[in-house]
């Protein structure tokens, strides 16, 4: 009997593991592709693009990438744009969570039905409209195109109302009668309660922004003020890619966003877990 | 200083919107009610005619059945909710409109609601530096307060680490290094084991000791309401029932609800006995036997104009009697008993008995009984002294003895 149930764990569990393998070599190969090719030269990967190990190891694509190309500009833009937009979501989606989570005035449900009803609506919808605002108040070409259309997260204020739903009423109470402030309570009492939420709303903004193609392509123009993942097109013509220099480029783009990931990633499982949501 | 006066005050909680209430409305009717709050065009009604005169530095224990609205009493007065009708007064200063935080009041909440972020001391430096007292002075105050509650070694830690009963005291120890005005207690004790609630009310009144303040102390224990209050208000449905020292809502009792309310094991109650006028004053039967009344007794009904009606008889559990050798001569009519259950909780027996259809429980000491004698199925005679009777209206179940109104 136990080695009837210990040959049916074994096998499950061996299923399993294979599974799981299976399943992370097909997520992993993409990624060793683009490494290898980064260390190609130019000519192996148009020969030989599917070849994983380099015949020839060469550091040429990221010499390209890093000297012929204002890579450290992009990485500026990239940053700063990354950055503001996950500090300010950071904050206005805590401060309005919280006030949608605790606070009772007129409106509110209505209110919060309109916020989650722009969450139905694709970004794809409302693009042109932006983009023509976005025109018309001068802001075309500018880093500030992509950073002030998204100032309030919807997705962000219902996670951290969520989580402050949560909050025991009491704590919060306890606070108003030791004197404090609804400012102070907020920053004291509730940020420290719901830092799980913003650990996983930090990290979704943050590769949201960072790997953001498609907004830096509508509504940056000039070299100078592009970001990293623009600079994926800037390798490319019309007619060839540069396969070498555009994946030196993709593998350096990672790093920081990798960075962040082990940095915030127990938060990240937390918040994930916690929400029920993928 | 720091009085508290409560005029008239009331509490509506408004419908959340026409319809809701109409749903609610249907329940009600429809359903098995939950509670007898009253429910009217502007709202469920939690509280009403509250009226109520705190002196300073007194104990004041709100106790009665949950949904009586002992807790929303309390939290109007420390700001947390509204107050729809009438006045709070503290230390003279009508308080209605005023924050929470300027009414000088701390309060202890039933789940703690410690910061679990912040270590103990933490905890309890947050209202201090709020006031913007100085480092030294805080920690002085801190120290103080954590010698006083014995939690000295604590206050590095954090709420998580702490045991049930640490926690209380930490909460209490946050809400008196303020030196509050009024300390308002919701169901302190109420997440603790039997043990330890012992031990922390034995606690709280030995720091009753120490703060010379005002304590407005809300429970639903009845035991809790007996050990600490100077006065207690009881209160049920929205309304106060009784206000009155431990004794005399014990032995005073102004209704019935009152009477079955405080007092463990329940007072026993013997309804549809005949309350009558004789030529010499009045009798009153229970189970086919006649109790004289006693003068004093003669003399409340008498002074309230009381006619012949049916009443309900209360005898506490400890005044009835049993056994038929201690033949003492107060003890008039006896009534045959048949036990169903003795519990023997010590130095106490608790005797559960039926007399002509009718559950009686006695509190019997020990010592004073033979085991044998109150075996199962046992037949004993008991008896009670008419002068440890409550009279109630049948109608409106107020006592016809009390003379406190």
């Amino acid at each position: 009997m136990g080695d009837f149930r210990y040959n049916s764990d074994f096998k499950s569990r061996a299923l399993m593991f294979a599974i799981l393998l299976a399943a992370s070599v097909i997520i992993v190969i993409p990624y060793v592709w683009m490494l290898s090719n980064s260390f190609k030269t130019t000519m192996e990967t148009l020969t030989d693009p599917m070849h994983l190990i380099p015949q020839e190891f060469t550091l040429d694509g990221y010499i390209k990438v890093l000297t012929g190309s204002p890579f450290f500009r992009w990485l500026g833009n990239s940053i700063f744009i990354t950055c503001t937009n996950t500090i300010v979501i950071l904050f206005t989606s805590t401060l309005v969570g919280y006030v949608f989570a605790r606070f009772r005035f007129r409106g509110k449900d209505f209110l919060f039905a309109m916020l989650m009803f722009t969450m139905m609506v694709p970004a794809q919808v409302t693009m042109i409209t932006t983009f023509i605002i976005i025109d018309d108040i001068g802001l075309y070409d500018s880093v500030w195109a992509l950073i002030i259309p998204s100032f309030f997260n919807v997705f962000g204020i219902y996670l951290c109302k969520q989580y402050c739903e949560e909050i025991p009423r009491e704590l919060i109470e306890s606070a108003r009668i030791d004197g404090a402030g609804d400012f102070y309570i907020y920053w004291k009492i509730v940020i420290p309660q719901i830092k799980p939420a913003i650990g996983a709303l930090a990290i979704f903004t943050f590769m949201e922004y960072w790997n953001d193609y498609l907004n830096p392509l509508i509504y940056l123009s000039s070299t100078d003020k592009m970001t990293l993942p623009l600079a994926l097109s800037y390798f490319s013509t019309q007619h060839s890619t540069d396969l070498s220099a555009t994946m030196a480029a993709s593998a350096l783009i990672m790093i920081p966003a990798a960075i962040v990931f082990i940095i915030f990633q127990k938060q990240f499982i937390k918040g994930l877990s916690m929400t029920g949501m993928k | 200083m720091a009085e508290v006066i409560l005029k008239n005050v009331r509490k509506v909680y408004p419908h959340a919107d026409r319809d809701e209430k109409k749903k609610k409305a249907k329940k009600q009717e429809g359903e098995e009610k939950k509670s007898n709050l009253q429910i009217t065009e502007e709202g469920v009604v939690a509280v009403q005619d509250f009226n109520l005169h705190i002196a300073d530095r007194e104990f004041v224990v709100l106790v009665g059945p949950s949904g009586c609205g002992k807790s929303t009493t309390l939290r109007m007065i420390a700001g947390l909710e509204e107050i729809t009708d009438g006045d709070l007064y503290i230390d003279g200063e009508r308080m209605n409109k005023v924050a929470s935080k300027n009414r000088d009041i701390a309060m202890v909440f039933q789940n703690y609601a410690l910061y679990p972020h912040m270590t103990v001391y933490e905890n309890m430096a947050f209202s201090l530096k709020l006031r913007k007292m100085n480092k030294e002075e805080i920690d002085r105050h801190v120290r103080e307060a954590a010698k006083t509650l014995d939690i000295e070694n604590l206050l590095d830690r954090r709420p998580k680490a702490l045991s049930g009963g640490q926690r209380q005291r930490v909460a209490i120890g946050r809400a008196f290094v303020r030196d509050p005005k009024v300390f308002l207690m919701d169901e302190p004790l109420s997440n603790l084991d039997a043990k330890l609630r012992n031990q922390m009310r034995a606690e709280i009144i030995k720091l009753r000791q120490k703060i010379d303040t005002t304590f407005i102390y809300v429970t639903h224990d009845q035991i809790e309401a007996m050990t600490l209050g100077d006065r207690i208000v009881v209160m049920r449905d929205g309304y106060i029932q009784q206000i009155g020292t431990p004794q005399e809502v014990f032995n005073h009792p102004a209704n019935l609800f009152v009477a079955g309310f405080i007092g463990v094991p329940q007072m026993n109650f013997f309804r549809d006995c005949r309350l009558t006028r004789g030529d010499d004053g009045f009798s009153v039967e229970v189970l086919g036997r006649t109790f004289p009344l006693t003068e004093e007794q003669n003399r409340i009904l008498d002074d309230k104009q009381i006619t012949d009606r049916d009443v309900i008889v209360g005898v506490r559990p400890a005044n009835i009697h049993v056994g038929s050798e201690s033949a003492s001569g107060g003890r008039i009519g006896e009534i045959e008993a048949q036990v169903d259950v003795a519990e023997m909780m010590g130095s106490e027996m608790h005797l559960h008995m039926r007399a002509g259809g009718n559950d009686i429980i006695a509190v019997v000491q020990t010592s004073e009984v033979e085991y044998d004698d109150v075996s199962i199925g046992a037949r004993l005679n008991i008896g009670f002294r008419p002068r440890r009777i409550h009279l109630f209206d049948s109608e409106t179940e107020e006592s016809l003895l009390s003379v406190s109104e």
